[in-house]
């Protein structure tokens, strides 16, 4: 794993200077990869690496492709490479969700995919222009902590929690993109009255902002709130962390019914930077991402949907077919744009 | 003048270094430049902006009146004082410092309950950074010539009128160098103000990268911290008094200067003393020992644990080299070629100094891509971020080092023929040693515990302790994370220690 420090290890403070001055070491040659095989690919991920690193190390075994990784958290990578431009080192870009897929298409960084690829996923799920794909879904639903809420008062829609019963008890994190994507969709699905007054309401209600997700089903298992507004896999984390099974937490998944808004399907998913365009190493990662292998360790090991036919999401899990997909593009960035202010106008963020 | 290198080559080595740390402000000019006034006025003319530069301020100004107070009384009871075991304190006062500021806002909201808000934020900065104001007033205290204080004494002025009079007022430059860094830190911070909730300019640049992916936007509003920090330069400026003499008469042989006799005081402060760094300190390591106990998940192995510290160890080596490296000339040349020049270049390095890791990564990134392009994604691009970063860190330590040098021994030098550099590395750089001994290890704990920046430019694979804690924090396995937070806790502990030995902290005098 120590292979880029070490070729640098023997130079000295002073040569650093010098070669600052040549600008002109040349010492990195990697990432360089034309339209031919040369059996090397270089990923940016905005995803974690403890959830990642598995399929990633599943694919260079049956593929024999070594794969540079750079790990990052999403929207600072979407940014870093709007700043690199076409001289990016990276050929595929995995994101944690729709929206910094959309701001890279348009800034027209991505490559169109072949129709082949696109028509692995249902059409919800993927980029209209086709410039990227989604990998896998995670649902939103309100997580709740068992001793408090009882089953009768579990909500039936999300436009609930502005009630008063709900005062003072509901966590949300208005700066994740996943909340952002949940906002978006009520817009369109909704209307703009009807979200603006929700967002309001939970503010009015006292809504308990979080950070993250993370931090909020934390506090619902321990008590301190009663119930979040959160993506369903982080109960999984927490059991994971916990050393526990998910049915022996206090913190429960409530997926609301009837394809209310509330449970929403958002994506993480994969694009192509341009230079890659044609880069077969690069094709056979994407089919790897979609293979029935990677599809079924993302269900499995990381609890979320898989969105390629025939692979089954983990048990427990209500059916992907009878959430609340989303009939808008998640990754539309004007419509992004008139989301944050919304949400920065409700004074949540 | 006094001349010690020929002035030019001085100069220009001293304008190369503000340079470097200049990169950021020319990249915020390139792409604010492309915004269009429109979009600069639609962002920044609004009441939102307005509150956030007052609650940044507002942080920013509490944290450094609380950490000026803390670091002098603590520096001044390590140094001048007979409080019980100085030498353990004197090194642990420093270490807090070591501990990143989102591991430190993490571990009190987790510990207490309902800890956010403006003063939670104000208590883990506080904690956090009162050590950019010990450090170097440690080193000043223990650089100080006695002799004034001998004469004050002598005139008929009692211990304490002395100690505030004339040692408190010696040391003025480190004091106020330090407070100048905590105000910077304060208001680039990200980590604790983000996870105690506290609405300043920092989140609200980050908000608007994660939540609109809106880059330009972000960066017109971290104009809005490059035009704070040179107000609070500004103030420091005006702060500064003409015609001080700092430097001891014969720095060759320093004496130990007397200490106060606390007497009934004693044990009450040794009682204060342990409370500070039970706060700073005690809680993180008891939170993340608690976490390591409690949780399952568990860092991949020994030997991933090992690289990451060895990574880290490199790049923070290697950036408090280079930081260094460019700080000497600017550090010498505004204190012995003082003039318009050395001030204006010496304030030109704090400039950037208050934006985010983000926003000096990003800058990188472009400088890296558009004019660095070998170097993209190696470690020297990575740590000449560091330099960018923590350049006045450096600077500061050698300009308050420096000034304590006495010019007058450099002068018999040259008078007895030797040439400029020889003096300089055989006069000025060994006298001036303790002080780029604390800037240096001030520059390698930040660069230990810098993350945002690292994300950007580390080259690809390299994981340092920083990064790893990042990985592990953001799946909440936590009990996988606390190790990497106590080894880098541990190994920012070794270059304190030694700079403790250094100054003279721990092995001079009684304790």
């Amino acid at each position: 794993m120590g292979t880029p420090w070490t070729r640098f290890v023997p130079a000295s403070a002073l040569s650093a200077l010098l070669a600052l001055g040549a600008t002109a070491c040349g010492s990195d040659e990697s990432g360089q990869s034309g339209p031919e095989s040369d059996k090397k690919i270089t990923v940016y991920s905005g995803r974690s690496e403890s959830l990642v690193k598995p399929v990633l190390d599943e694919f260079r075994e049956a593929s024999g492709i070594t794969v540079d990784v750079r790990y990052g958290d999403t929207a600072a990578m979407a940014a870093q490479l709007q700043e690199e431009g076409d001289r990016s080192p990276a050929d595929v870009f995995l994101a944690q969700d729709a929206g910094a897929l959309g701001s890279m298409a348009k800034k027209d960084l991505f490559a169109k995919l072949p129709d082949a690829v696109l028509d692995k996923v249902p059409g919800a799920y993927r980029d209209d222009d086709g410039e990227w794909v989604g990998v896998t879904g995670r649902v939103r639903t309100m997580v709740y902590n068992a001793d408090q809420v009882p089953g009768a008062d579990l909500p039936k829609s999300v436009f609930e929690l502005t009630e008063p019963q709900w005062k003072g008890k509901v966590g949300i994190a208005p700066t994740n993109g996943s909340f952002q994507a949940f906002i978006t969709a009520m817009r369109v699905q909704e209307g703009e009255e009807k979200t603006k007054k929700f967002l309001e309401g939970l503010k009015a209600n006292d809504a308990q902002i979080r950070e993250g997700n993370a931090p909020i089903v934390a506090d619902v298992n321990n008590g301190r709130i009663a119930a979040g507004l959160v993506n369903h896999y982080y109960v999984y984390e927490l059991a994971k962390e916990e050393g526990t099974t998910v049915d022996a937490l206090k913190a429960k998944n409530h997926f609301f019914p009837d394809g209310d808004i509330g449970s929403l399907v958002n994506v993480s998913g994969v694009g192509v930077l341009k230079r890659a365009d044609d880069d077969p190493d690069v094709r056979a990662f994407v089919d790897h991402l979609l293979g029935k292998q990677a599809q079924t360790y993302f269900a499995d090991e990381t609890y979320e949907y898989p969105l390629v036919a025939g692979v089954a999401s983990a048990p427990g899990l209500p059916k992907l077919s009878s959430l609340n997909a989303p009939d808008i593009d998640l990754d539309d960035l004007d419509d992004l744009e008139a989301t944050v202010k919304m949400i920065k106008d409700s004074g949540l963020a | 003048m006094r001349r010690f290198l020929p002035r030019p080559t001085l100069a220009a080595a001293a304008t190369f270094s503000v340079g470097i740390a200049l990169i950021p402000l020319a990249y915020l000019g390139v792409r604010v430049g492309e915004a269009g006034w429109a979009r600069i006025t639609d962002e920044l003319i609004t009441a939102r902006t307005g509150a956030l530069v007052v609650r940044s301020v507002a942080l920013a100004a509490v944290v450094t009146a609380a950490c000026t107070v803390l670091g002098v009384v603590l520096a001044f009871l390590v140094t001048r004082t007979d409080v019980p075991a100085r030498r353990l304190f004197g090194v642990l006062a420093a270490l807090p410092l070591a501990v990143p500021s989102y591991v430190a806002a993490f571990v009190w909201v987790s510990t207490v309950d309902g800890f956010e808000g403006f003063w939670a934020a104000a208590l883990v900065l506080t904690l956090v950074s009162y050590p950019y104001v010990y450090l170097p007033v440690t080193a000043a205290l223990t650089g100080v010539d006695p002799a004034q204080e001998e004469v004050s004494r002598s005139l008929g002025r009692g211990p304490w009128r002395t100690a505030g009079g004339v040692t408190l007022r010696q040391v003025r430059p480190a004091v106020a160098a330090g407070a100048l860094l905590v105000a910077l830190y304060v208001l680039s911070d990200f980590g604790a103000v983000s996870i105690v909730r506290v609405d300043v300019l920092t989140r609200a640049v980050f908000t608007s990268i994660n939540l609109g992916f809106d880059r330009t936007g972000a960066l017109v509003l971290a104009t809005v911290l490059v035009a704070l920090t040179a107000v609070v330069l500004l103030a420091e400026q005006l702060t500064r008094r003409r015609g001080a003499r700092y430097a001891r008469v014969g720095g060759g042989a320093p004496r130990p200067p007397t200490r106060l006799r606390l007497g009934a005081l004693r044990w009450p402060a040794a009682l204060a003393f342990t409370g500070v760094i039970a706060t700073a300190l005690g809680v993180p390591a008891a939170s993340l020992l608690r976490r390591s106990l409690e949780g399952v998940s568990r860092p991949g192995s020994i030997a991933e644990l090992a690289t990451a510290a060895r990574n880290s160890l490199g790049v923070a080596l290697l950036g408090t080299a280079l930081t260094v490296l460019l700080a000497l000339p600017v550090g010498l040349l505004t204190t012995r070629v003082p003039g318009r020049l050395a001030v204006a270049l010496d304030r030109l390095t704090y400039l950037s100094h208050a934006l985010p890791g983000l926003v000096i990564g990003l800058s990188l990134v472009f400088f890296g891509i558009n004019v660095a392009y070998p170097l993209y994604q190696s470690v020297w691009l990575l740590a000449l971020a560091y330099a960018a970063l923590f350049l006045p860190l450096a600077v500061a330590a050698v300009g308050s080092a420096v000034a304590q040098a006495p010019p007058g021994l450099e002068e018999v030098a040259r008078s007895l023929g030797r040439r400029r550099s020889y003096v300089l590395r055989t006069v000025t750089v060994p006298l001036a040693a303790p002080g780029i001994g604390a800037g240096a290890a001030l520059v390698f704990l930040t660069c230990m515990k810098e993350l945002p920046a690292t994300l950007l430019l580390r080259p690809t694979r390299l994981d340092t302790l920083a990064t790893e804690l990042w990985t592990q924090t953001s799946v909440a396995a936590y009990a996988a994370a606390a190790p990497y937070a106590a080894l880098l806790v541990l190994i920012a502990a070794l270059p304190t220690w030694w700079l403790s030995a250094r100054t003279g902290v721990p092995t001079r005098g009684g304790g």
